[in-house]
């Protein structure tokens, strides 16, 4: 069964691949990380690279996965991703790591790259 | 009427300063790419509208970036630009893989670490981009960790060069202060065959079979820092010029030391001659006057910026030795930027303009030769590159 799931990316990975907003991807259960990349690599290639490694696909130190506010980061990429994620209830959201600034204003600021 | 276009890489974003021949009201467009670190931009001598980019970041990795009208829009090739048959776009720009294969006899997967331990290569992002000479689809990259790659479609697709890597005293190489970075590629005008590179800190190298075997070029070179300061390998070049009027006569800016061939790099002699300090990065050639050459000198290797707070280039006329300080219109107190190997460029235009960027932002032009300096842009991001085009 198909599953329609939201996803956020960072500011700068939305504006490579000219994007605004969430992004809805399609698929396969069971719903997991590496379903989800995969998924959304396809669908938005100049993306390959810039999440995960293009040889080893292994996560950017810099970057990391949350899924109903829990760090998914270190957890293994094929386990299946919470039911609220699963389900496009909440997003997976992927963001950069804080490494001083004081980033964008409201949600930004807390979650977005503050270079 | 001519143009020039001057391409700029800074540590947030690409811009583009486009002026007539008299150099005098500049356009600055951009930034590009904001907030990535835009390590270099050239443009193809054969369509001076194809200008690559390397885009990168220390979150997000290696983008290339094209652009086909001369800087106005950009695409990154693979991108979704083409589309497979099945309908998804065809990505495969920002993928550099080392060539490991047995098929090729280099399997090359370590160099020398900080610590004296060997280390796997690892690919971090490109650092130089270079096009060829004769086909505006062909460009060359030189990357961190150290390797050569080469695209002949227009950026879609990289290849290492794995001779390069392979020829023997790569498990020797070792990374400088600033990465393992291959960050220099001179293309041979008249031998299309022949290519000079230079790493970080690895030293020179050259083939003349177009990239199929190499050979270190580093006789003549001295390095104090290291056990053997006459060693075939472990030198810190950090630049090399030549003039397309006479391709086999090489200049270099070491890590210290100003250098000279004058038999395609087999033999190398100190030029420095009275520099107040031969520690510097940039360096570059007139575009008439093969024996005119220019550097920026830095304080030291632990100290980046300008002797006594000076910003100055200095020029020989005669193929080094003899140098004069240059400083009309540049700053000549409290000045402590740096210019880095990749910012210095200069035009073709029948007065030979000169251009350098700073880490302070600063992009400087002297439209006649070095006599007289003015700043084009004052406060962009630091200064990572510097490229000019002369437009007919």
């Amino acid at each position: 069964m198909t599953r329609v799931l939201r996803v956020e990316i960072p500011h700068h990975l939305r504006t490579l691949a000219q994007l605004s907003g969430e992004i809805r991807l399609e698929v396969e259960e069971p719903v997991t990380l590496v379903r989800v990349l995969d998924a959304l690599e396809a669908r938005y290639p100049v993306l390959r690279g810039t999440i995960r490694d293009q040889e080893t696909r292994q996560r950017r130190a810099f970057l990391r996965f949350f899924a109903c506010q829990e760090d998914w980061s270190h957890h293994p990429v094929d386990a299946p991703l919470p039911p609220e994620v699963a389900e496009g209830r909440e997003p997976l959201l992927i963001i950069g790591a804080i490494a001083g600034g004081t980033g964008l204003p409201g949600r930004g600021a807390s979650r977005g790259s503050g270079r | 009427m001519s143009q020039v276009r001057v391409l700029v890489g800074t540590k947030k974003g690409a811009f583009v300063l486009t002026a007539d021949g008299k150099r005098e009201q500049w356009e600055v467009s951009g930034p590009f790419f904001a907030g990535w670190e835009v390590y270099h931009m050239k443009g193809s001598p054969v369509n001076p509208d194809r200008i690559y980019v390397s885009q990168t970041s220390s979150w997000s990795g290696q983008v290339i970036q094209c652009s086909d009208d001369g800087g106005k829009t950009w695409y990154a090739p693979g991108g979704g630009i083409r589309q497979s048959p099945q309908g998804w776009p065809v990505g495969e720009s920002n993928r550099f893989v080392y060539d490991t294969s047995q098929e090729t006899g280099k399997p090359l997967t370590t160099h020398q670490f900080y610590d004296g331990t060997q280390h796997p290569w690892e690919f971090k992002r490109v650092w130089h981009l270079e096009p060829s000479l004769t086909d505006a689809e062909v460009v060359y990259a030189g990357v961190e960790d150290a390797a050569l790659f080469l695209s002949k479609d227009g950026a879609h697709s990289w290849q290492e060069l794995p001779g390069l890597r392979g020829h023997g005293t790569g498990p020797k190489w070792q990374p400088g202060a600033g990465g393992m970075c291959l960050h220099t590629i001179v293309l041979d005008p008249k031998d299309p065959k022949r290519i000079y590179i230079a790493i970080s800190a690895a030293g020179a190298f050259r083939t003349d079979d177009g990239g199929e075997t190499w050979k270190p070029i580093n006789r003549g070179l001295k390095s104090n820092f290291i056990p053997d300061p006459n060693a075939e390998v472990g030198h810190c070049v950090h630049h090399i010029a030549m003039s397309p009027r006479r391709p086999g006569v090489l200049f270099m800016q070491k890590h210290w030391d100003v250098m000279r061939s004058d038999d395609a790099g087999d033999n190398w002699r100190e030029v420095s001659g009275n520099l107040p300090t031969d520690f510097g990065f940039a360096i570059d050639v007139h575009a008439h006057e093969p024996e005119t050459i220019y550097v920026a000198p830095i304080k030291s290797d632990s100290e980046h910026f300008p002797l006594d707070g000076k910003l100055q280039v200095w020029r020989s006329r005669s193929g080094g030795n003899d140098w004069e300080p240059l400083t009309r219109g540049l700053p000549q107190k409290d000045c402590y930027v740096n210019v880095l190997r990749d910012a210095m460029a200069v035009d073709s235009l029948d007065d030979c303009g000169i251009y350098f960027g700073t880490t302070g932002g600063q992009v400087y032009l002297s439209p006649n030769a070095g006599d007289h300096w003015m700043p084009i842009v004052r406060d962009l991001p630091a200064v990572l590159s510097v490229e000019v085009q002369t437009l007919a």
